[in-house]
Protein backbone atom coordinates (compact mmCIF):
# COMPACT_ATOMS: atom_id res chain seq x y z
CA UNK A 1 0.00 0.00 0.00
CA UNK A 2 1.38 3.41 -0.67
CA UNK A 3 0.25 6.75 -1.83
CA UNK A 4 -0.67 7.87 -5.33
CA UNK A 5 -2.19 11.18 -4.95
CA UNK A 6 -1.93 13.38 -1.94
CA UNK A 7 -4.28 16.52 -1.65
CA UNK A 8 -2.91 18.71 0.68
CA UNK A 9 -4.64 22.36 2.04
CA UNK A 10 -6.30 22.54 -1.91
CA UNK A 11 -8.40 25.60 -3.33
CA UNK A 12 -10.35 24.84 -5.76
CA UNK A 13 -12.26 27.15 -8.48
CA UNK A 14 -12.50 29.03 -11.59
CA UNK A 15 -12.65 32.60 -13.35
CA UNK A 16 -11.56 34.07 -9.88
CA UNK A 17 -13.90 32.10 -7.72
CA UNK A 18 -13.30 29.96 -4.80
CA UNK A 19 -15.83 26.95 -4.90
CA UNK A 20 -13.99 24.35 -2.52
CA UNK A 21 -11.18 24.59 -0.03
CA UNK A 22 -9.42 23.32 2.47
CA UNK A 23 -9.32 19.79 0.62
CA UNK A 24 -7.04 17.47 2.39
CA UNK A 25 -7.24 13.75 1.79
CA UNK A 26 -4.46 10.78 0.11
CA UNK A 27 -5.44 7.44 -2.51
CA UNK A 28 -3.81 5.00 -1.87
CA UNK A 29 -3.12 2.21 -4.45
CA UNK A 30 -6.23 -0.16 -4.41
CA UNK A 31 -8.75 2.61 -2.71
CA UNK A 32 -11.77 2.51 -3.43
CA UNK A 33 -12.54 6.31 -2.72
CA UNK A 34 -16.21 7.41 -2.68
CA UNK A 35 -16.69 11.64 -3.65
CA UNK A 36 -20.00 12.42 -2.07
CA UNK A 37 -21.60 15.74 -2.09
CA UNK A 38 -24.86 17.83 -3.40
CA UNK A 39 -25.32 19.36 -6.16
CA UNK A 40 -22.92 22.52 -6.16
CA UNK A 41 -20.66 21.12 -3.48
CA UNK A 42 -17.77 21.46 -6.35
CA UNK A 43 -17.60 18.13 -7.07
CA UNK A 44 -17.27 18.59 -11.00
CA UNK A 45 -14.24 20.96 -9.76
CA UNK A 46 -12.60 18.57 -8.15
CA UNK A 47 -12.81 16.09 -10.85
CA UNK A 48 -11.52 18.66 -13.32
CA UNK A 49 -8.56 19.08 -10.75
CA UNK A 50 -7.46 16.12 -10.45
CA UNK A 51 -7.50 14.98 -13.88
CA UNK A 52 -5.45 18.28 -14.37
CA UNK A 53 -7.90 19.86 -17.24
CA UNK A 54 -8.22 22.77 -14.02
CA UNK A 55 -5.34 23.37 -11.84
CA UNK A 56 -6.14 23.78 -8.18
CA UNK A 57 -6.10 27.85 -7.22
CA UNK A 58 -3.64 27.17 -4.03
CA UNK A 59 -2.75 23.98 -2.34
CA UNK A 60 -1.26 21.10 -3.53
CA UNK A 61 -2.31 17.99 -5.42
CA UNK A 62 0.63 15.62 -5.84
CA UNK A 63 1.06 12.55 -7.69
CA UNK A 64 3.33 9.30 -6.48
CA UNK A 65 4.27 6.23 -6.91
CA UNK A 66 3.51 4.52 -10.15
CA UNK A 67 1.28 7.26 -11.19
CA UNK A 68 1.81 10.92 -13.13
CA UNK A 69 -0.76 13.51 -13.71
CA UNK A 70 -2.80 12.07 -16.82
CA UNK A 71 -2.42 8.70 -15.95
CA UNK A 72 -5.90 8.55 -14.53
CA UNK A 73 -8.78 6.59 -16.79
CA UNK A 74 -11.88 9.00 -16.76
CA UNK A 75 -15.41 8.04 -16.84
CA UNK A 76 -17.68 10.63 -17.87
CA UNK A 77 -20.83 11.38 -17.59
CA UNK A 78 -22.73 10.83 -20.79
CA UNK A 79 -23.23 13.77 -23.01
CA UNK A 80 -25.78 14.88 -25.59
CA UNK A 81 -23.46 14.26 -28.46
CA UNK A 82 -23.20 10.64 -27.57
CA UNK A 83 -26.74 9.59 -27.98
CA UNK A 84 -26.87 9.61 -31.85
CA UNK A 85 -23.05 9.25 -32.58
CA UNK A 86 -22.54 6.50 -35.10
CA UNK A 87 -19.21 4.44 -34.25
CA UNK A 88 -18.53 1.19 -33.73
CA UNK A 89 -18.10 -0.42 -30.04
CA UNK A 90 -14.26 -1.21 -31.11
CA UNK A 91 -13.84 2.07 -32.53
CA UNK A 92 -14.82 4.02 -29.08
CA UNK A 93 -12.42 1.66 -26.76
CA UNK A 94 -9.51 1.97 -29.46
CA UNK A 95 -9.63 6.16 -29.14
CA UNK A 96 -8.79 5.06 -25.39
CA UNK A 97 -5.25 4.35 -26.72
CA UNK A 98 -4.96 7.45 -28.23
CA UNK A 99 -2.46 9.24 -25.30
CA UNK A 100 0.27 6.57 -26.10
CA UNK A 101 0.06 7.24 -30.02
CA UNK A 102 1.70 10.33 -29.27
CA UNK A 103 2.05 12.15 -32.65
CA UNK A 104 1.64 9.04 -34.43
CA UNK A 105 -1.53 8.99 -36.56
CA UNK A 106 -2.61 5.61 -36.57
CA UNK A 107 -3.27 2.69 -33.26
CA UNK A 108 -0.43 -0.01 -33.50
CA UNK A 109 -0.55 -3.37 -33.59
CA UNK A 110 0.06 -3.65 -29.37
CA UNK A 111 -2.73 -1.01 -28.84
CA UNK A 112 -5.21 -3.11 -31.33
CA UNK A 113 -4.80 -5.99 -29.27
CA UNK A 114 -4.87 -3.89 -26.15
CA UNK A 115 -8.59 -2.89 -27.30
CA UNK A 116 -9.49 -6.93 -28.08
CA UNK A 117 -8.46 -7.88 -24.62
CA UNK A 118 -9.63 -5.28 -22.40
CA UNK A 119 -13.60 -5.65 -24.31
CA UNK A 120 -12.86 -9.44 -23.27
CA UNK A 121 -12.15 -8.30 -19.90
CA UNK A 122 -15.55 -6.52 -19.43
CA UNK A 123 -17.61 -9.09 -21.67
CA UNK A 124 -18.10 -6.96 -24.47
CA UNK A 125 -16.19 -8.31 -27.43
CA UNK A 126 -19.19 -9.58 -28.95
CA UNK A 127 -20.85 -6.45 -29.43
CA UNK A 128 -17.40 -5.15 -30.80
CA UNK A 129 -19.22 -4.06 -34.08
CA UNK A 130 -21.79 -2.73 -32.85
CA UNK A 131 -23.15 0.26 -33.06
CA UNK A 132 -22.85 2.64 -30.05
CA UNK A 133 -25.78 4.02 -30.06
CA UNK A 134 -27.98 1.04 -30.42
CA UNK A 135 -26.50 -0.34 -27.17
CA UNK A 136 -28.56 -0.27 -23.58
CA UNK A 137 -27.59 2.07 -21.35
CA UNK A 138 -25.43 -0.68 -19.31
CA UNK A 139 -23.99 -1.57 -22.09
CA UNK A 140 -22.65 1.79 -22.87
CA UNK A 141 -21.11 2.46 -19.42
CA UNK A 142 -19.19 -0.86 -20.07
CA UNK A 143 -17.97 0.09 -23.67
CA UNK A 144 -17.01 3.57 -21.86
CA UNK A 145 -15.15 1.67 -19.06
CA UNK A 146 -12.83 -0.16 -21.62
CA UNK A 147 -11.57 2.85 -23.24
CA UNK A 148 -10.51 4.16 -19.54
CA UNK A 149 -8.75 1.26 -19.01
CA UNK A 150 -7.24 1.34 -22.30
CA UNK A 151 -5.96 4.03 -21.29
CA UNK A 152 -4.93 3.55 -17.95
CA UNK A 153 -4.88 0.16 -15.37
CA UNK A 154 -3.50 2.33 -12.36
CA UNK A 155 -6.16 4.52 -11.69
CA UNK A 156 -10.22 5.12 -12.39
CA UNK A 157 -12.34 8.44 -12.00
CA UNK A 158 -16.04 7.49 -12.64
CA UNK A 159 -18.61 10.39 -12.45
CA UNK A 160 -21.94 9.25 -11.78
CA UNK A 161 -21.64 6.21 -13.79
CA UNK A 162 -25.07 4.46 -12.28
CA UNK A 163 -27.32 7.44 -13.38
CA UNK A 164 -29.88 6.55 -15.84
CA UNK A 165 -29.48 3.10 -15.45
CA UNK A 166 -32.02 0.69 -14.25
CA UNK A 167 -31.81 -1.45 -10.76
CA UNK A 168 -30.02 -4.44 -12.48
CA UNK A 169 -28.31 -2.87 -14.24
CA UNK A 170 -26.83 -0.52 -11.79
CA UNK A 171 -25.86 -3.73 -9.70
CA UNK A 172 -23.91 -5.45 -12.37
CA UNK A 173 -22.11 -2.15 -12.88
CA UNK A 174 -21.45 -1.79 -9.22
CA UNK A 175 -20.37 -5.62 -9.24
CA UNK A 176 -17.99 -4.64 -12.28
CA UNK A 177 -15.93 -1.78 -10.39
CA UNK A 178 -16.11 -3.80 -7.40
CA UNK A 179 -14.22 -6.54 -9.61
CA UNK A 180 -11.65 -4.14 -11.03
CA UNK A 181 -10.84 -2.82 -7.67
CA UNK A 182 -10.19 -6.26 -6.58
CA UNK A 183 -7.72 -6.71 -9.70
CA UNK A 184 -5.94 -3.68 -8.10
CA UNK A 185 -7.32 -0.71 -10.25
CA UNK A 186 -7.62 2.08 -7.76
CA UNK A 187 -11.46 3.31 -7.63
CA UNK A 188 -12.88 7.28 -7.53
CA UNK A 189 -15.93 7.47 -7.71
CA UNK A 190 -18.08 10.61 -7.66
CA UNK A 191 -21.73 9.44 -6.85
CA UNK A 192 -25.02 10.61 -5.00
CA UNK A 193 -25.92 6.95 -4.44
CA UNK A 194 -25.18 7.18 -0.75
CA UNK A 195 -26.32 3.50 -0.07
CA UNK A 196 -23.59 2.05 -2.40
CA UNK A 197 -21.12 4.08 -1.66
CA UNK A 198 -21.03 2.52 1.87
CA UNK A 199 -21.81 -0.58 0.64
CA UNK A 200 -18.29 -0.68 -1.84
CA UNK A 201 -16.35 2.37 -0.98
CA UNK A 202 -13.26 1.40 1.38
CA UNK A 203 -12.98 5.55 2.13
CA UNK A 204 -15.41 8.18 1.88
CA UNK A 205 -14.61 12.28 1.21
CA UNK A 206 -17.46 14.05 1.66
CA UNK A 207 -17.65 18.07 0.50
CA UNK A 208 -20.15 20.09 1.61
CA UNK A 209 -20.65 24.10 0.57
CA UNK A 210 -17.00 25.35 -0.15
CA UNK A 211 -15.20 22.88 2.71
CA UNK A 212 -14.79 19.37 3.15
CA UNK A 213 -16.54 17.48 5.75
CA UNK A 214 -15.30 13.99 6.27
CA UNK A 215 -12.34 12.51 5.20
CA UNK A 216 -11.87 8.91 6.15
CA UNK A 217 -12.62 4.83 6.27
CA UNK A 218 -16.44 3.96 5.89
CA UNK A 219 -16.64 2.87 8.20
CA UNK A 220 -15.65 5.52 10.94
CA UNK A 221 -18.11 7.95 7.99
CA UNK A 222 -20.95 5.65 9.24
CA UNK A 223 -20.24 6.51 13.22
CA UNK A 224 -19.23 10.30 12.33
CA UNK A 225 -21.78 13.07 12.70
CA UNK A 226 -22.01 13.77 8.84
CA UNK A 227 -22.31 10.53 7.68
CA UNK A 228 -25.33 9.68 10.39
CA UNK A 229 -27.09 12.77 9.15
CA UNK A 230 -26.75 11.80 5.30
CA UNK A 231 -27.64 8.52 5.94
CA UNK A 232 -30.49 9.11 7.77
CA UNK A 233 -31.95 11.98 5.67
CA UNK A 234 -31.53 9.18 2.80
CA UNK A 235 -33.43 6.33 4.51
CA UNK A 236 -36.13 8.94 5.50
CA UNK A 237 -36.20 10.02 2.21
CA UNK A 238 -36.43 5.86 1.08
CA UNK A 239 -39.55 5.41 3.29
CA UNK B 1 -25.55 16.83 -80.92
CA UNK B 2 -26.01 13.44 -78.79
CA UNK B 3 -25.08 13.53 -74.69
CA UNK B 4 -21.77 11.73 -75.29
CA UNK B 5 -20.66 14.62 -77.83
CA UNK B 6 -21.65 16.94 -76.35
CA UNK B 7 -19.43 16.32 -72.84
CA UNK B 8 -16.95 15.48 -75.02
CA UNK B 9 -17.53 19.10 -76.91
CA UNK B 10 -17.39 20.40 -73.27
CA UNK B 11 -14.49 18.40 -71.93
CA UNK B 12 -12.20 19.54 -74.89
CA UNK B 13 -12.07 23.15 -72.93
CA UNK B 14 -9.29 23.47 -70.10
CA UNK B 15 -12.12 25.49 -67.72
CA UNK B 16 -14.59 23.12 -67.54
CA UNK B 17 -11.75 20.35 -66.85
CA UNK B 18 -10.45 22.84 -64.18
CA UNK B 19 -14.09 23.36 -62.66
CA UNK B 20 -14.57 19.60 -62.97
CA UNK B 21 -11.76 18.78 -60.99
CA UNK B 22 -11.90 21.88 -58.64
CA UNK B 23 -15.45 20.77 -57.99
CA UNK B 24 -14.79 17.01 -57.23
CA UNK B 25 -12.21 17.97 -54.71
CA UNK B 26 -14.04 20.71 -52.63
CA UNK B 27 -17.09 17.85 -52.36
CA UNK B 28 -14.26 15.58 -51.28
CA UNK B 29 -13.25 17.90 -48.31
CA UNK B 30 -16.26 19.38 -47.34
CA UNK B 31 -18.05 15.75 -47.15
CA UNK B 32 -15.17 14.45 -44.91
CA UNK B 33 -15.43 17.21 -42.33
CA UNK B 34 -19.09 17.89 -43.15
CA UNK B 35 -19.24 14.28 -40.66
CA UNK B 36 -17.55 15.99 -37.35
CA UNK B 37 -19.51 19.08 -37.84
CA UNK B 38 -22.98 17.73 -37.90
CA UNK B 39 -21.70 15.13 -34.64
CA UNK B 40 -20.20 18.28 -32.87
CA UNK B 41 -23.13 20.49 -33.39
CA UNK B 42 -21.49 22.60 -34.97
CA UNK B 43 -23.54 23.02 -38.43
CA UNK B 44 -24.55 26.18 -38.12
CA UNK B 45 -20.95 27.75 -37.76
CA UNK B 46 -20.54 26.28 -41.31
CA UNK B 47 -23.65 28.67 -42.44
CA UNK B 48 -22.68 31.64 -40.18
CA UNK B 49 -18.86 31.19 -42.19
CA UNK B 50 -19.84 30.94 -45.62
CA UNK B 51 -22.05 34.82 -45.05
CA UNK B 52 -18.84 35.81 -43.49
CA UNK B 53 -17.18 34.54 -46.76
CA UNK B 54 -19.54 36.72 -48.62
CA UNK B 55 -19.28 40.13 -46.97
CA UNK B 56 -15.34 39.59 -47.61
CA UNK B 57 -15.47 38.74 -51.23
CA UNK B 58 -18.00 41.91 -51.49
CA UNK B 59 -15.58 43.83 -49.72
CA UNK B 60 -12.58 42.17 -52.06
CA UNK B 61 -14.71 43.10 -54.91
CA UNK B 62 -15.62 46.57 -54.12
CA UNK B 63 -11.72 47.85 -52.84
CA UNK B 64 -10.36 48.88 -55.53
CA UNK B 65 -13.80 51.12 -56.61
CA UNK B 66 -13.44 52.21 -53.08
CA UNK B 67 -9.63 53.64 -52.64
CA UNK B 68 -10.25 54.75 -56.33
CA UNK B 69 -12.98 56.83 -54.92
CA UNK B 70 -11.41 58.24 -52.17
CA UNK B 71 -8.07 58.95 -53.50
CA UNK B 72 -10.15 61.32 -55.88
CA UNK B 73 -11.76 62.81 -53.33
CA UNK B 74 -9.03 63.45 -50.99
CA UNK B 75 -6.68 64.71 -53.82
CA UNK B 76 -9.43 66.91 -55.57
CA UNK B 77 -8.36 66.01 -59.24
CA UNK B 78 -10.28 64.37 -61.59
CA UNK B 79 -7.40 61.89 -62.32
CA UNK B 80 -5.64 59.41 -59.87
CA UNK B 81 -1.26 60.15 -60.11
CA UNK B 82 -0.06 57.44 -61.96
CA UNK B 83 1.48 55.78 -58.34
CA UNK B 84 -2.21 55.44 -56.94
CA UNK B 85 -3.11 53.89 -60.11
CA UNK B 86 -0.39 51.23 -60.23
CA UNK B 87 -1.69 50.24 -56.37
CA UNK B 88 -5.61 50.33 -57.35
CA UNK B 89 -4.51 48.18 -60.48
CA UNK B 90 -2.55 45.60 -58.43
CA UNK B 91 -5.28 45.54 -55.60
CA UNK B 92 -7.58 44.48 -58.41
CA UNK B 93 -5.12 41.97 -60.21
CA UNK B 94 -5.05 40.27 -56.73
CA UNK B 95 -6.68 37.24 -55.77
CA UNK B 96 -9.87 37.75 -53.79
CA UNK B 97 -8.80 34.33 -52.10
CA UNK B 98 -5.93 36.59 -50.03
CA UNK B 99 -8.93 39.06 -48.31
CA UNK B 100 -11.56 36.14 -47.78
CA UNK B 101 -9.50 33.73 -46.71
CA UNK B 102 -7.67 35.86 -43.86
CA UNK B 103 -11.68 37.37 -42.69
CA UNK B 104 -13.08 33.42 -42.35
CA UNK B 105 -9.92 31.81 -40.58
CA UNK B 106 -10.60 34.72 -37.91
CA UNK B 107 -14.35 34.49 -37.82
CA UNK B 108 -14.06 30.45 -37.45
CA UNK B 109 -11.71 31.10 -34.49
CA UNK B 110 -13.79 34.20 -32.95
CA UNK B 111 -17.15 31.68 -33.24
CA UNK B 112 -15.20 28.95 -31.75
CA UNK B 113 -14.15 30.96 -29.03
CA UNK B 114 -17.57 32.17 -28.34
CA UNK B 115 -18.67 28.59 -28.38
CA UNK B 116 -17.85 28.37 -24.83
CA UNK B 117 -19.11 30.12 -21.79
CA UNK B 118 -19.17 33.67 -23.11
CA UNK B 119 -22.01 36.82 -22.83
CA UNK B 120 -23.33 36.20 -26.13
CA UNK B 121 -24.68 32.68 -26.95
CA UNK B 122 -22.92 30.83 -29.71
CA UNK B 123 -25.86 30.37 -31.81
CA UNK B 124 -27.03 33.77 -31.24
CA UNK B 125 -23.53 34.92 -31.91
CA UNK B 126 -23.58 33.24 -34.98
CA UNK B 127 -26.93 34.67 -36.24
CA UNK B 128 -25.67 38.42 -35.56
CA UNK B 129 -22.15 37.44 -37.32
CA UNK B 130 -23.90 36.09 -40.40
CA UNK B 131 -26.65 38.28 -41.24
CA UNK B 132 -24.20 41.53 -40.44
CA UNK B 133 -21.86 40.41 -42.71
CA UNK B 134 -24.51 39.39 -45.51
CA UNK B 135 -25.74 43.27 -44.80
CA UNK B 136 -22.17 44.70 -45.10
CA UNK B 137 -21.60 42.93 -48.30
CA UNK B 138 -24.92 44.16 -50.01
CA UNK B 139 -24.30 47.47 -48.90
CA UNK B 140 -20.96 47.55 -50.14
CA UNK B 141 -21.58 46.39 -53.52
CA UNK B 142 -24.67 48.68 -54.29
CA UNK B 143 -22.49 51.59 -52.67
CA UNK B 144 -19.37 50.57 -54.72
CA UNK B 145 -20.02 49.12 -57.92
CA UNK B 146 -16.89 47.53 -59.44
CA UNK B 147 -19.17 46.58 -62.56
CA UNK B 148 -22.97 47.69 -63.69
CA UNK B 149 -25.28 44.55 -63.34
CA UNK B 150 -24.95 44.86 -59.42
CA UNK B 151 -27.87 42.11 -58.99
CA UNK B 152 -26.01 39.50 -61.37
CA UNK B 153 -22.91 40.24 -58.86
CA UNK B 154 -24.86 39.47 -55.74
CA UNK B 155 -26.73 36.64 -57.36
CA UNK B 156 -23.43 34.39 -58.40
CA UNK B 157 -21.83 35.23 -55.11
CA UNK B 158 -24.64 33.91 -53.13
CA UNK B 159 -25.37 30.98 -55.72
CA UNK B 160 -22.20 30.29 -57.38
CA UNK B 161 -24.40 29.82 -60.81
CA UNK B 162 -20.76 31.05 -62.86
CA UNK B 163 -17.70 31.43 -61.27
CA UNK B 164 -16.54 27.77 -61.24
CA UNK B 165 -16.64 27.99 -65.32
CA UNK B 166 -14.59 31.49 -64.79
CA UNK B 167 -12.02 29.97 -62.62
CA UNK B 168 -8.54 31.29 -63.81
CA UNK B 169 -5.46 28.59 -63.06
CA UNK B 170 -4.59 30.60 -60.31
CA UNK B 171 -7.95 29.67 -58.51
CA UNK B 172 -7.70 26.38 -59.81
CA UNK B 173 -3.78 25.98 -58.17
CA UNK B 174 -4.67 27.12 -54.96
CA UNK B 175 -7.61 25.23 -54.84
CA UNK B 176 -5.86 22.11 -55.30
CA UNK B 177 -3.08 22.83 -53.06
CA UNK B 178 -5.88 23.71 -50.22
CA UNK B 179 -7.77 20.55 -50.79
CA UNK B 180 -4.65 18.48 -50.85
CA UNK B 181 -3.67 20.01 -46.93
CA UNK B 182 -7.33 19.74 -46.08
CA UNK B 183 -7.58 15.98 -47.06
CA UNK B 184 -4.17 15.24 -45.84
CA UNK B 185 -4.45 16.94 -42.27
CA UNK B 186 -7.86 15.18 -42.17
CA UNK B 187 -5.98 11.72 -42.90
CA UNK B 188 -2.88 12.45 -40.17
CA UNK B 189 -5.12 13.47 -37.55
CA UNK B 190 -8.28 10.93 -38.13
CA UNK B 191 -8.44 9.13 -34.60
CA UNK B 192 -7.76 12.30 -32.49
CA UNK B 193 -10.65 13.69 -34.75
CA UNK B 194 -12.99 10.81 -33.99
CA UNK B 195 -11.91 10.94 -30.16
CA UNK B 196 -12.34 15.26 -29.90
CA UNK B 197 -15.64 14.68 -31.66
CA UNK B 198 -16.97 11.57 -29.37
CA UNK B 199 -15.91 12.77 -26.01
CA UNK B 200 -13.80 16.06 -25.66
CA UNK B 201 -14.05 15.38 -22.04
CA UNK B 202 -12.32 12.37 -21.93
CA UNK B 203 -9.52 13.22 -24.67
CA UNK B 204 -8.76 16.59 -22.36
CA UNK B 205 -8.72 13.89 -19.21
CA UNK B 206 -5.93 11.53 -21.27
CA UNK B 207 -3.94 14.78 -21.65
CA UNK B 208 -4.51 15.49 -25.19
CA UNK B 209 -5.26 19.19 -25.88
CA UNK B 210 -8.82 18.91 -26.80
CA UNK B 211 -9.09 22.87 -27.84
CA UNK B 212 -6.50 22.72 -29.83
CA UNK B 213 -8.14 19.74 -32.35
CA UNK B 214 -11.53 22.16 -31.97
CA UNK B 215 -9.26 25.14 -33.64
CA UNK B 216 -7.66 22.60 -36.08
CA UNK B 217 -11.27 21.87 -37.17
CA UNK B 218 -12.73 25.51 -37.36
CA UNK B 219 -9.03 26.28 -39.62
CA UNK B 220 -10.07 23.71 -42.03
CA UNK B 221 -13.64 24.50 -42.13
CA UNK B 222 -12.83 27.73 -43.13
CA UNK B 223 -11.11 26.85 -45.33
CA UNK B 224 -13.65 24.46 -47.26
CA UNK B 225 -16.11 27.41 -46.73
CA UNK B 226 -13.95 29.61 -48.86
CA UNK B 227 -12.81 27.05 -51.58
CA UNK B 228 -16.63 25.96 -51.80
CA UNK B 229 -17.99 29.71 -52.66
CA UNK B 230 -16.76 29.21 -56.27
CA UNK B 231 -18.97 25.83 -56.52
CA UNK B 232 -22.24 26.31 -55.03
CA UNK B 233 -22.24 29.85 -53.72
CA UNK B 234 -22.39 31.19 -50.37
CA UNK B 235 -25.94 30.08 -49.79
CA UNK B 236 -25.96 26.25 -50.44
CA UNK B 237 -22.36 25.86 -48.69
CA UNK B 238 -24.08 24.34 -45.32
CA UNK B 239 -25.73 21.91 -47.45
CA UNK B 240 -22.47 20.58 -49.31
CA UNK B 241 -20.82 20.19 -45.73
CA UNK B 242 -24.05 18.63 -43.80
CA UNK B 243 -26.15 16.69 -46.68
CA UNK B 244 -23.67 13.88 -47.54
CA UNK B 245 -23.23 13.35 -43.86
CA UNK B 246 -26.97 13.32 -42.18
CA UNK B 247 -27.46 10.52 -45.59
CA UNK B 248 -24.43 8.52 -44.91
CA UNK B 249 -25.62 8.71 -40.63
CA UNK B 250 -29.29 7.37 -41.39
CA UNK B 251 -27.27 4.21 -42.93
CA UNK B 252 -24.20 3.26 -41.73
CA UNK B 253 -23.22 2.76 -38.05
CA UNK B 254 -19.48 2.91 -37.17
CA UNK B 255 -17.48 6.08 -37.95
CA UNK B 256 -15.27 5.10 -40.48
CA UNK B 257 -18.24 3.66 -42.30
CA UNK B 258 -20.22 7.06 -42.44
CA UNK B 259 -17.03 9.02 -43.12
CA UNK B 260 -16.30 7.13 -46.22
CA UNK B 261 -19.82 6.66 -47.33
CA UNK B 262 -20.54 10.51 -46.69
CA UNK B 263 -17.44 11.13 -49.24
CA UNK B 264 -18.49 8.73 -51.73
CA UNK B 265 -21.80 10.34 -52.16
CA UNK B 266 -20.82 13.71 -52.26
CA UNK B 267 -18.23 13.09 -54.64
CA UNK B 268 -21.08 11.06 -56.95
CA UNK B 269 -23.51 14.03 -56.55
CA UNK B 270 -20.92 16.98 -56.99
CA UNK B 271 -19.72 14.68 -60.48
CA UNK B 272 -23.89 14.36 -61.17
CA UNK B 273 -24.52 17.76 -60.73
CA UNK B 274 -21.47 19.30 -62.61
CA UNK B 275 -22.48 16.63 -65.87
CA UNK B 276 -25.76 17.59 -66.05
CA UNK B 277 -25.63 21.21 -65.31
CA UNK B 278 -23.37 20.96 -68.74
CA UNK B 279 -26.10 19.41 -70.36
CA UNK B 280 -29.18 20.68 -69.81
CA UNK B 281 -27.66 24.18 -68.49
CA UNK B 282 -28.84 23.88 -65.59
CA UNK B 283 -26.91 26.75 -62.22
CA UNK B 284 -24.00 23.92 -60.86
CA UNK B 285 -24.71 24.86 -57.24
CA UNK B 286 -28.15 23.98 -56.96
CA UNK B 287 -28.02 20.99 -59.27
CA UNK B 288 -25.57 19.70 -56.73
CA UNK B 289 -27.40 20.42 -53.80
CA UNK B 290 -31.03 18.80 -55.09
CA UNK B 291 -28.55 15.83 -56.54
CA UNK B 292 -27.50 15.93 -52.64
CA UNK B 293 -31.03 16.09 -51.16
CA UNK B 294 -32.01 13.26 -53.59
CA UNK B 295 -29.88 11.10 -52.05
CA UNK B 296 -30.88 12.27 -48.51
CA UNK B 297 -34.12 11.39 -48.74
CA UNK B 298 -33.33 8.19 -50.89
CA UNK B 299 -31.34 6.91 -47.65
CA UNK B 300 -33.26 8.06 -45.44
CA UNK B 301 -36.12 5.38 -47.17
CA UNK B 302 -33.28 2.76 -46.96
CA UNK B 303 -33.08 3.07 -43.15
CA UNK B 304 -36.46 3.15 -42.27
CA UNK B 305 -37.07 -0.19 -44.04
CA UNK B 306 -34.17 -1.87 -42.64
CA UNK B 307 -35.87 -0.84 -39.56
CA UNK B 308 -38.89 -2.06 -40.47
CA UNK B 309 -37.46 -5.44 -41.59
CA UNK B 310 -36.02 -5.61 -38.11
CA UNK B 311 -38.79 -5.15 -36.49
CA UNK B 312 -40.52 -7.82 -38.16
Amino acid sequence: MYAQMVCRNAALGYDGRIVAEKLDFTINKGDYLCILGENGSGKSTLIKAILGIRPQVSGEIAWCGDIKKNEVGYLPQQTVVQKDFPASVREIVRSGCLAKCGLRPFYSRTEKELAESTMKQLEIDKLAKRCYRELSGGQQQRVLLARALCATRKMLLLDEPVTGLDPKAQTELYELIARLNREGVTIIMVSHDIVSAVKYATHILHIGKRKQLFFGKTSDYLKSPHGKLFIGSEMIGNE
Amino acid sequence: MSNIEKLQFYFGFSYVRYAFIVGILIALCSSLLGVTLVLKRFSFIGDGLSHVAFGAMSFAATLPVMIKKYALAISGEDKLSPRMQSIVSWIAKLNDMYIILPVTLICAILLLRTGQNTRIKGDAAVAMLSVGALAIGYLLMNRYPSRANISGDVCSTLFGSTSIITLKQDDVRLCIVMSVIVIVTYIMFYNKIFAVTFDENFTNATGIKADAYNLLIAVITALIIVLAMNLVGSLLISALIIFPALSAMRVFKSFRSVIICSAVVSVLCAAFGIISSILFSTPVGSTIVVADLAVFILFSLISFFIGKLRKS
